[in-house]
């Protein structure tokens, strides 16, 4: 794409402007920030990706995976300020997460041992990781609140902190992964997934994008449901005291 | 006479919000004593002190002469049973509820059992396979009880468990406990907002309000209360 052509898609930045501005929807100042940081934070990264690969350090694919995972981390962690030591939980599952799935996908040569396969793919992991972290605190937090007194009554019958507590863990874990499942049922009738699009404008075959979308799809199920439980598995004993009494909320 | 529960100098605060205050008293071994008061007196809160679900912030609470804190607390909850005000019922059926107690154990509840126990509490065999979602307020409270006794606890706290039944129904469930407490010997602690019940089914009662004892005695002390709002508490209610 031309240099021309993309300040000509600015078009498409004023028609959402023009129609806030019409309906008085109050959101030109949004845009318009979205806009901006979207272009500064493209930008940089893409020369920083194009650093990286020009390099061909392992050093600097560490750094920025540490970047990504710091920055997912703290995006997550206001979902779960109520939960202690939450901020090194999150940390610890988006973590396990990259590390399992690089591990699977360089030790087996599924993808190649080059910065332009490990960034992209650690991004997908490590932003998804976010999303479903922030997808079960929100629920698991309701969950708990919601049903205080079943745990109450668990605890009264002589059971422990994580028998009060699995039916809200199973059905906040079940809930978060939901949407990660069924949109995959429906991927490619309605839309063609982004990341495969993407390679088919860039040149690609069809079928090699199907491929690497293939490869993709199967490690989002890992990365979400690896979140989900161990997050869940991390968060659920803080909600209990050494006396196995409910403090959550108390 | 021994003391089941002791309690010494108890507090209990939530964010600095005093909920209970010195509270110092026994409940005597083999004896059923009512609890009663006006609602958020704090009754409900001091139960849940007595199996562990709270910890008092100072004082001791002793259980036969052994500080609680030396308790296990799976031990003392199984000990300690206790039915709680809002008969919480978990997802599936009433079969399900009742073998819960054991199920957390990893042992089972045979259908004869489960059986025994809703005829205990006045509930035919049929509702076994009902959905525990389907049962009436009065109906999970009998459940709510019959699944209290399969742990068959050596002190019973009962936080109004006939609130939502009818007479007949009320009369049966209080000769049941009566029943437990003779032939087992069970000690049984027992919030009701019903004071003719207080008295009925007490040997001793306490009078509590805004997080203290007020009166406390044989259970007759709530025909002629000493204290003037306890007169007025009293007065209120039977009227
Ligand atoms: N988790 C909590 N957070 C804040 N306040 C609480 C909490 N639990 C109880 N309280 C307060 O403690 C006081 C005593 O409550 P408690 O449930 O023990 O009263 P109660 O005597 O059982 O009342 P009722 O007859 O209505 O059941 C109330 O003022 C209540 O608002
Ligand atoms: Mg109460």
């Amino acid at each position: 794409m031309s240099p021309i052509a993309l300040i000509f898609s600015l078009i498409f930045v004023l028609i959402p402007i023009v129609l806030s501005k019409t309906f008085n929807l109050g959101l030109e100042k949004d845009t318009a920030i979205a806009v901006v940081r979207s272009i500064i934070q493209l930008f940089v990264v893409g020369y920083v990706l194009k650093f990286v690969f020009d390099s061909e350090s392992i050093i600097y694919i560490f750094l920025m995976v540490g970047v990504m995972i710091v920055a997912a981390t703290l995006n997550a962690r206001k979902k779960g300020a109520a939960i202690k030591g939450i901020t090194w939980k999150i940390a610890v599952t988006l973590i396990f997460v990259e590390v399992l799935t690089q591990s699977i996908l360089l030790g087996f040569n599924i993808t190649p041992h080059t910065a332009q396969y490990i960034i992209p793919i650690s991004g997908m992991m490590v932003g998804n990781g976010m999303v479903l972290a922030i997808l079960f605190l929100n629920r698991f937090i309701a969950e708990t609140e919601a049903r205080q007194d079943q745990t109450e009554l668990i605890l009264s019958l002589g059971g422990t902190p994580k028998q009060a507590i699995h039916t809200q863990l199973i059905t906040s874990i079940k809930a978060s992964m939901i949407p990660t499942i069924e949109s995959q049922k429906t991927i490619g009738l309605v839309q063609l997934p982004g990341m495969m699009s993407g390679q088919i404008i860039a040149g690609a075959s069809p079928v090699q994008a199907v491929q690497f979308q293939l490869l993709v799809l199967f490690l989002l199920l890992t990365a979400a449901s690896v979140t989900c439980v161990m997050l869940g598995f991390l968060s659920y004993r803080t909600m209990f005291n050494q006396r196995m009494q409910l403090v959550w909320g108390r | 006479m021994n003391s089941a529960i002791q309690f010494n100098n108890v507090h209990y605060a939530i964010d600095n919000q005093p909920i209970l205050k010195n509270i110092t008293g026994s409940f005597y071994e083999g004896e059923v004593t009512t609890l009663v008061g006006p609602s958020g007196a704090g009754k409900t809160t001091l139960l849940k002190l007595c199996n562990g679900l709270l910890s008092p912030n100072t004082g001791e609470i002793h259980i036969n002469g052994k500080n609680i804190d030396d308790y296990d607390p799976v031990e003392l909850r199984r000990y300690v049973g206790m039915a709680l005000q809002s008969a919480p019922m978990i997802a599936g059926t009433v079969y399900k509820n009742l073998a819960l107690p054991l199920d957390l154990q990893g042992q089972q509840l045979s259908k004869n059992q489960a059986a025994d126990l809703l005829q205990d509490v006045g509930l035919g065999e049929e509702f076994l396979h009902r959905n525990s979602r389907e049962l009436s307020g009065g109906q999970r409270q009998k459940v709510s009880i019959a699944r209290t006794l399969v742990n068959r606890p050596e002190i019973l706290l009962l936080d109004e468990i006939t609130s939502s039944l009818d007479q007949v129904s009320q009369k049966e469930i209080e000769e049941l406990i009566v029943k437990i407490n003779r032939k087992f010997g069970v000690t049984i602690i027992w919030i009701t907002h019903n004071l003719q019940q207080a008295i009925t089914v007490g040997t001793y009662t306490w009078v509590m309000m805004a997080g203290e004892i007020i009166e406390e005695g044989k259970s007759d002390l709530l025909k002629s209360p000493k204290n003037e709002q306890v007169r007025q508490f009293v007065k209120g209610e039977l009227e």
